[in-house]
């Protein structure tokens, strides 16, 4: 086993590397890039191991201590996201093998650079959610943003494009007011580190106006509603391994962090009021995105409006946790949302680029006949569907059903009835893709052999999504050591 | 009001005009240099912030935040210019409206 420090440091300079490497020999980029996935989803492994084991991991850069130096910190909660970038990285990345054939017309030459913005959107996401720095932090969105935004240009259609060209500017946009706020933070507390902030943290207006500048910020980047205008025409129009990893990573890139500042940096100033809040704006998202998705005509859009929805669960978590009692289960709630809307989406999203390839469109009610011809994507959207509803033993289940015991147990009643409206909605618009694609034809239109490659990583995904309830205990062992969940002291490594 | 407190809202006030701009205006280019201008907003006030007034160096933590952020800025500037100039060429070739989104 590696020491952890170099866990850390590698599980940010590997793809960076990497990313370099696919970028100057095109030719090696699929091979370095599928290598380096499996070695991140073995460091993210091996990190989990040791973290279970012992206590959260801080490694302070150069030997620097804060507030001058930077530092990487690992705990059950940063471990959580990195293994999901790893694991939803490695199957996208085989999926995009088999679905970026070269000389595509749809696509054209630059499917070349989906390889380096790939694994630079890992590195970035990675030293995301590793940094303990708020300025880092800063720095590591602005990577997600530019990387996210041009693989979505990836695609040449105008319509990408355009959508590309709204996804940075409002990207841009977040990360300012989320600097601004983290200026104001720096002018009173005269620290960086997210651990000494939330040590000295004080009711004043200065740091309120903080914490609203950079939730904004990351609301924007979460497409939390209202400001999720921008995500349905990205994620819908991007090449479908793109997409899959926007809604599945990039979204709770920015959610992640809203629960870091929430739930314990900003913790001793958050009011219920402001909670609430954060909870209504979640709701309006379960839905307006679960009716505009049952609106929307074509599947990528459908996934795509799913997506809003889901992430307005994960809001929920914020009000639901301000009860003393209430507070594990309702951010474990929100992470296993978090992580089988992650498979699940992925999963989904890979059917929908199957869908695309062999029928040349992805209209809903044109659908019919996919499950004849092709029965093992069919399974994959039911599986991935089954996680969204939140059907058992999927992770969806669990997490609503945490949610609805920390709603109980606060007496927080009316998110019960959010919780369930929006599982009703969403049964609604799985159905509808489900049922059109289950319909059974006399003359089979698909006449396209499908590559299995196409068809294995969205499987897996699914089933990982589907029956992630059952894999619950290892995962609230790592949650339990989580300074989010139980305010365990920061340990210092040896450097 | 000390020269502190007008640095910090002219900076404030940068912000938020640059912002307003990005979501009014559907000049893509001016939306671009709206971006740049509210940046250079925050940049104001994490100078401003630097100044001590006793001591005799400024700090140099909040100028190291604007040099790196100078850097994401330009990086980014490009990135957006680059895309305009490929939505332009897209639009055009599809003879529909040139410089603005949709």
């Amino acid at each position: 086993m590696l020491a952890a420090e170099y866990i850390l440091v590698l599980l940010i300079v590997l793809p960076l590397t990497a990313a370099v490497v696919a970028f100057l020999w095109p030719r090696y980029a699929a091979p370095v890039a599928l290598v380096s996935a499996a070695a991140m989803l073995l460091l993210s492994a091996n990190l989990a191991l040791l973290i279970t084991a012992t206590e959260p991991i801080r490694y302070n850069l150069g030997g620097w201590q804060a507030p001058l130096g930077i530092a990487l910190y690992a705990d059950g909660l940063a471990v959580l996201m990195v293994s999901m970038t790893a694991i939803v990285g490695i199957a996208v990345a085989a999926y995009a093998r088999a679905y970026f054939q070269p000389g595509d017309s749809a696509t054209g030459s630059r499917v070349a650079l989906f390889w380096p913005l790939w694994l630079l959107l890992t590195a970035g996401l990675n030293a995301l959610f590793l940094s303990i720095d708020a300025f880092n932090i800063y720095v590591t969105l602005e990577l997600v943003g530019l990387s996210a935004v041009a693989l979505v240009a990836i695609a040449q259609k105008p319509e990408a494009l355009r959508a590309a060209m709204r996804y940075l500017l409002v990207s841009l946009l977040g990360s300012l007011a989320y600097m601004l706020g983290v200026a104001l933070l720096y002018a009173q507390y005269a620290t960086l580190d997210l651990e000494m902030l939330h040590l000295s943290m004080n009711a004043t207006p200065a740091t309120w106006t903080a914490l609203v500048l950079m939730s904004s910020g990351l609301m924007l980047k979460a497409a939390l509603f209202p400001l999720h205008f921008w995500l349905p025409p990205a994620h819908s129009s991007a090449p479908a391994p793109v997409s899959a990893l926007l809604s599945a990573l990039v979204v709770k890139a920015a959610f992640y962090l809203v629960l870091r500042l929430w739930l314990h940096v900003f913790e001793e100033i958050v009011t219920v009021n402001a909670a609430q809040l954060m909870g209504m704006l979640g709701a309006g998202a379960i839905l307006w995105g679960s009716l505009q998705a049952l609106r929307a005509e074509r599947f990528k859009l459908l996934v795509a409006y799913s997506t809003v929805a889901q992430i307005g669960y994960l809001f929920l978590a914020i009000p639901l946790a301000q009860t003393e009692g209430a507070s594990l289960a309702a951010a474990s709630a929100a992470v296993y949302l978090a992580l089988s809307h992650a498979f699940a989406k992925a999963a989904m999203f890979t059917t929908a680029g199957t869908v695309l390839h062999v029928a040349g469109h992805d209209r809903i009610r044109d659908m019919a006949g996919i499950s004849q011809s092709y029965p093992l994507t069919a399974f994959t959207m039911g599986l991935a569907g089954m996680a969204l509803i939140g059907l058992p033993p999927s992770g969806g289940f669990m997490g609503k059903w945490l949610m609805l015991n920390a709603a109980f147990v606060s007496g927080q009643w009316w998110w019960v009835v959010v919780l369930l409206v929006g599982s009703l909605l969403a049964a609604a618009y799985v159905f509808r893709v489900i049922s059109h694609a289950f319909t059974h034809l006399e003359q089979i239109p698909y006449q396209i052999k499908l590559d299995w490659k196409l068809e294995w990583p969205g499987l897996l995904l699914a089933l990982l999504a589907a029956l992630l309830s059952i894999l619950a205990l290892p995962l609230f062992d790592a949650l339990n050591i989580s300074t989010v969940l139980s305010g365990t002291p920061l340990t210092e490594s040896k450097p | 009001m000390s020269a502190e407190h007008l640095y910090l809202l002219t900076g404030m006030a940068l912000f938020v005009m640059g912002g307003v701009y990005v979501v009014s205006n559907p000049q893509l280019l001016g939306k671009i240099l709206a971006i740049n201008v509210a940046g250079s907003g925050v940049f104001m006030v994490l100078i401003t912030i630097a100044y001590r007034a006793r001591a005799e160096y400024p700090d140099p933590v909040p100028q190291a935040m604007v040099l790196t952020g100078i850097v994401v800025a330009v990086s980014a500037t490009a990135v957006a210019l680059a895309l305009a100039v490929r939505v332009r060429n897209a639009s055009s070739d599809n003879d529909t409206d040139k410089t603005t989104e949709e």
